[in-house]
């Protein structure tokens, strides 16, 4: 099998991989470990006015 | 104005960020604001009094029409956004804008000049016939050079920034100038007849350059019009109800949704066309998914306000911004509904379709501008409040009635001009003429241009209590508001 026809083969599932991209980023999203810092994060537009 | 030097000072944050571009943009979205609800008024009317093009080539619905949309998607919609591109991404970066005042004006004028010369383009007939993309391959050129610029100007402040996250209105702001980039280059390849010539005739042809023009034309809606402007809600309705937006997370979930789902609705405009079947049925799939992320995003925007409703009887531009994004619901309920093959085989072609454009370009896209601006001026201006907040109730009213009699109008004459359209009579020929259709029409066009003055007397409205609030002196402004400023 050479590098060309894995690729070829690869990108043939492109969909299940932006779908596993995708889960992966609400997992990030959803993860109780990131509670704290998402919070800190929706602050950001208010801690600007000094 | 600034210099190396102020750079340093963390303190005042007055020089440190580039103004005057965001100043002129807030006045330049005013200007094309009523222009571009002035030629919406003019063109309603001519379809109501056919006799108003006056047997002008220059004045034809043809080619006002182009003159109107491109006036309030890219010349209203197009330097609200940069104007608050630019506010945001210095403000939540803490960092000045990247290529600072130069490259700053360059972006705003050349985007300007982009505008002035493609309106020119339709008047005098130069066009390339493309819904959305109508100007011709020099101008085109042209926005890719300021586009570019504009997409320097914002990657650079974001990797300068001194905040280690970036907020996520950032990433909306950014996806749309990347897909706007990308959509503008391949749908406008073309090859032009000569160097010194306007004409030029484009890269695709036959069913692909369909699906492409409604690759370019869906997703400038996905991207410009929705995109972008998400991106102004999640950094103004926090501001002026000074509370953080109601899930960060939802904003992540809804951002990825939105940009994975999107780009794939397209197809949905050329149903029961000689697109193949399953490029529709994917099209019309993904246009009822994005219905999730769409009201996930609604509701992030609604909640924010959740222990702050008051505000919305003291303040009038969050009124605005709120009623945005509640017509933003409306808006993308009603677009995968359009989108069922079933349905669009009735609304295809119809008023409703006009009807569903403009709840969202009048409903979502001016009102969350009109609720920016209200917040907006006033910080830009260092005054503490708009100069009269019931000249603001009164706009609200007057363009919420304006886009109610627009809206439900097209509704009724769209709908009515579908059934007609397929009505049989029992022994099976069309039980009416194209002729009778049209004027079934007609109360419907005074109700629609009735609402357009609506819109359009609002938008005067605003625009003199901007002038006001701009041209007297805070200490004035300061006796002259009753209650304590709005925003923090």
């Amino acid at each position: 099998m050479t590098l060309e026809s894995l690729h070829e083969f690869l990108a043939s599932f492109w969909t299940v991989w932006a779908v596993i991209i995708f889960l992966l980023i609400v997992y990030w999203a959803l993860r109780p470990r990131n509670r704290k810092r998402f919070e800190k994060d929706a602050r950001i537009p208010l801690d600007d006015d000094r | 104005m600034p210099s190396q030097a102020v750079l340093t000072a963390d303190q005042r944050p007055a020089p440190r960020y580039v103004e005057d571009v965001i100043r002129a943009a807030v006045i330049l979205t005013m200007f094309w604001g009523i222009a571009a609800f002035l030629v919406g008024v003019v063109i309603a009317a001519q379809l109501v009094w056919p006799q108003l093009s006056f047997d002008s080539p220059y004045l034809t619905f043809g080619r006002l029409r182009p003159l109107h949309t491109s006036a309030a998607v890219f010349a209203f919609g197009g330097t609200a956004l940069i104007g608050t591109a630019f506010h945001v991404v210095q403000r939540t970066c803490r960092a000045r804008l990247f290529g600072g005042e130069p490259l700053g004006w360059f972006v705003l004028l050349g985007y300007q000049f982009f505008i002035v010369a493609a309106a020119l383009g339709y008047l005098f007939g130069i066009t390339q016939s493309k819904e959305y993309a109508e100007p011709e391959w020099f101008v085109d050129l042209w926005l890719t050079i300021v586009w570019v610029a504009y997409l320097i100007a914002y990657l650079g402040t974001v990797m300068k920034r001194e905040e280690p996250h970036i907020y996520v209105a950032n990433w909306f702001y950014l996806a749309f100038i990347i897909t706007i980039a990308m959509l503008h280059i391949v749908n406008n390849l073309a090859l032009p007849v000569s160097v010194t010539g306007t004409k030029s005739y484009g890269a695709w042809s036959g069913v692909q350059d369909a699906m492409i023009q409604w690759w370019y034309g869906h997703n400038a809606v996905g991207f410009f019009l929705t995109a972008a402007f998400l991106g102004m809600m999640y950094y103004y309705i926090p501001k002026a109800a000074n509370r953080p937006v109601y899930s960060y997370r939802l904003s992540i979930i809804h951002f990825w949704s939105l940009v994975f789902l999107y780009i794939w609705a397209g197809p949905h405009h050329l149903h029961y066309t000689s697109l193949p079947d399953w490029a529709q049925t994917l099209g019309m799939a993904f246009s009822v998914m994005l219905w999730m992320p769409s009201w996930g995003g609604m509701i992030n925007g609604l909640m924010t306000l959740s222990g702050a409703w008051d505000k919305l009887r003291t303040d009038p531009g969050l009124r605005f911004s709120v009623t945005a994004v509640g017509f933003y619901g409306m808006a993308t309920f009603e677009g995968p509904v359009m989108s069922i093959k079933a349905v669009n085989s009735l609304s295809h072609y119809t008023d409703w379709t006009i009807g569903h454009v403009h709840s969202g370009a009048l409903g979502w896209v001016a009102f969350i501008v009109f609720g920016t601006m209200y917040y907006l001026v006033p910080k830009m201006w260092n005054r503490p409040a708009m100069w009269s907040t019931r000249l603001i109730s009164w706009h609200y009213w007057i363009a919420t009635i304006g886009i109610v009699l627009y809206i439900t109008a097209m509704w009724v004459s769209g709908i009515m001009q579908g059934l007609m359209w397929r009505a049989y009579d029992e022994l099976g020929f069309l039980q009416y003429s194209f002729v009778e259709t049209v004027a079934a029409m007609h109360p419907f066009y005074l109700i629609r241009l009735l609402g357009g003055v609506c819109f359009l007397s609002g938008g005067l409205i605003m625009a003199y209590n901007m002038w006001r609030t701009i041209r007297t002196e805070t200490e004035t402004l300061a006796t002259r508001t009753t209650q304590p400023a709005l925003a923090a």
